[in-house]
């Protein structure tokens, strides 16, 4: 019992991240809209869904499927941000999504520039 | 009320009255085209390219074919540099000259404050007059020093162009291992060089191609603003400067046993025919495009190549061969430049563009 | 002013219709089939990812879990960058490559590793949110204003 509901996590998971790259691309080819114009669009609809509360909804049917594509940073900024200027006050609002995110954010950075270090771009 | 009035008058003269559908600058009486009755001769040639470039179509023409993009050196940069380099000397050797019998170079590349040039000449010591015309910098700088050669002012002088698919990406697009997808029609930037000497017309030069006239071009703004969409940018400067030189040089279009484009690429070229078709003139067999020809449809290059070194290799390869060999006896060399930065685009500026053209003949009569 | 001109501006407008026409599409359904394939399989392995973590420690708090769910991502993403297959499997995926949190860290890793030729403080340091900078500030930026507007709507706990 307990795997089919896995297997219908893991199908809910694949169709929910699908469904979002999917509309992007479309985004892509109809409006010309660059990806960097794209992403932003994304993480500001993640932003508003957890300020409006809506977004851990989501995320108990979706999880991955939502929480992967940049909707989720946006979404953990956001709640970074009010959760701590809820417990600590106005000036929590500024630390917040970044006290959140470090993880993430970190481990791109410190990888990124070990990656540099090792590799060289090449032309394929 | 008065100055209005006039400033309008002006504009409206702006596009000819034609009933064509995208009617071109209002021709005026200027004589745009240059005739060089000295007949300055294209002595010695060069053209090196990337490996990519060497499994095109092309890739027996080219002299020399590097088979790393670095070539070696620390910086795509450098390589570039390199590629300047070794087509300069290759020419100058090709030529039969020594570096000291070089008056003057003029050369050009995309990268900004032209360093790849200016780098390239450091090492050389030949004295450089720097271009900038993007795509259009060989027919641009053959267009100078025929003149130069012509007016008597110098006996020998050499023109390069060159561009790096890496170092051009970098500048105008993203870096190169970013995750970008190209929409279809995007074009592909050349990894190359070519440099040709361009030298005074006497009994030992009798015997190499002559360029017989060159048109400068106007800049042309249709209002295309898509960076990636750079054939129908530059198309309708293509149009402009081939219809002057129909109309100006007495040649029709079947006098030239080849019509040659720089990078317009499948779509841009596509294009060209389809406007110059507008103004009743078909181009047919002998009309090719360097970008279309230089890679196979299965490399991958949506609509073909750009870039300085896609005319400019084309045309010290396969083009002057066979002017050399007399197969063809007259061609006309356009190639088109898109003038924008990377920052005009994003203010919201269209792409503003050039196209220059030389007419070459073979030594063995330029008569059809 | 002669660009502004409205025989110029007709021209430019009809130009652009006729481009418009001849241009190549892509292909929308099959774009679409690979977004939505490379997004999900993305997404699918970060859910992996997370319920091994889980499977290893039970005890280990969901926050915890997708924080290290998306440090293992973003590194993987990262040595696909620089080992040069990235942009192979982005040229196909599109939205699907870069909308997920392994796109951001490409744009990163791309931007440090291509001006490293500038030198690890003007080149990589400089360069390294060249491409994400509109992501981290408008997050940022954007997340704050969240955060004080909740904090003026709810109040504190």
């Amino acid at each position: 019992m307990e795997i089919l509901q896995n297997i219908a996590t893991y199908a809910i998971v694949f169709a929910t991240g699908g469904a979002l790259c999917a509309i992007a691309e479309l985004l892509v080819v109809r409006t010309k809209l660059t990806p960097a114009r794209i992403l932003v669009i994304f993480l500001i609809a993640g932003i508003i869904l957890e300020s409006v509360g809506v977004y851990d909804y989501i995320f108990k049917v979706c999880q991955a499927g939502i929480s992967v594509p940049i909707v989720g940073f946006g979404a953990a900024l956001a709640k970074g941000s009010i959760e701590m200027a809820r417990s600590v006050g106005f000036l929590g609002a500024f630390a917040g999504g970044l006290v959140r995110t470090a993880y993430g954010v970190g481990a791109a950075v410190v990888m990124s520039y070990i990656v540099t270090l090792v590799f060289n771009p090449r032309t394929k | 009320m008065s100055l209005f009035k006039r400033s309008e008058k002006n504009d409206s003269a702006a596009v000819e009255q034609s009933s064509a559908e995208f009617p071109l600058r209002t021709p005026s009486a200027r004589q745009r085209i240059m005739r060089f009755f000295n007949t300055p001769r294209i002595v010695g040639k060069m053209s090196v390219v990337g490996e990519k470039e060497s499994k095109g179509p092309m890739g027996k023409y080219f002299s020399k074919c590097e088979t790393d993009d670095k070539m070696g050196e620390k910086t795509f940069e450098r390589a570039e540099i390199r590629m300047v380099d070794t087509a300069v000397r290759g020419a100058i050797r090709d030529a039969r000259l020594g570096i000291d019998d070089i008056d003057v170079m003029v050369s050009g590349d995309l990268l900004n404050q032209m360093t790849t040039s200016s780098y390239a000449v450091r090492d050389l010591g030949i004295p450089h007059i720097g271009i900038y015309g993007a795509c259009s910098t060989m027919t641009e700088g053959l267009m100078l020093a025929a003149s130069l050669v012509d007016s008597g002012y110098y006996k020998n002088v050499v023109c390069a162009a060159s561009s790096h698919f890496a170092t051009a990406e970098r500048q105008f697009r993203y870096p190169l291992e970013y995750g970008c997808q190209r929409p279809p029609y995007a074009q592909w930037t050349v990894t190359g060089a070519g440099a040709s000497v361009v030298s005074t017309n006497n009994a030992q030069t009798e015997r190499f191609p002559k360029i017989v006239a060159a048109i400068p071009g106007l800049i042309t703004d249709y209002g295309v603003n898509d960076l990636n969409n750079m054939g129908a940018a530059m198309a309708p400067a293509a149009l402009d400067t081939m219809y002057t030189m129909l109309t100006q040089s007495g040649f029709t279009e079947n006098d030239f046993d080849m019509i040659v484009t720089g990078d317009l690429g499948k779509l841009g070229s596509d294009i060209l025919r389809d406007l110059m078709r507008e103004r009743g003139i078909r181009l047919g067999q002998n009309y090719i495009d360097c970008g279309n020809i230089i890679y196979d449809v299965d490399q991958k290059c949506y609509q073909g190549g750009s870039g300085c070194a896609c005319s400019a290799t084309i045309f010290n390869s396969y083009i002057m061969d066979k002017l050399t060999s007399g197969e063809f006896k007259r061609i006309a060399y356009l190639a088109t430049g898109a003038l924008m930065s990377t920052q005009s685009c994003y203010q919201g500026e269209t792409i503003p563009c050039i196209s220059h053209a030389v007419i070459v003949e073979s030594p063995f009569g330029g008569e059809k | 002013m002669s660009q502004n001109t409205n025989a110029v501006k007709a021209r430019n407008e009809r130009y652009n219709k006729y481009v418009e026409t001849v241009t190549p599409k892509t292909s929308i359904p099959k774009a679409l089939f690979h977004s939505f394939a490379v997004g999900g399989l993305t997404c699918v392995i970060g859910q992996g990812i997370g319920d091994i973590v889980k499977l290893i420690s039970p005890t280990m708090p969901n926050d915890m879990v997708s924080n290290i769910t998306s440090m293992i991502l973003v590194t993987v993403a990262i040595l696909f960058t620089g080992l040069g297959f990235f942009d192979v499997i982005a040229r196909q995926g599109g939205a699907g490559s870069f909308l997920p949190i392994t796109g951001f860290a490409n744009a990163m890793a791309s931007a440090s590793m291509e001006f490293k030729t500038e030198g690890l403080i003007f080149g990589t340091s400089v360069k390294l949110f060249s491409v994400v900078g509109p992501v981290v500030v408008n997050g940022i930026v954007w997340s704050t204003v969240a955060g004080l507007i909740n904090l003026l709507i709810l109040g504190m706990k």
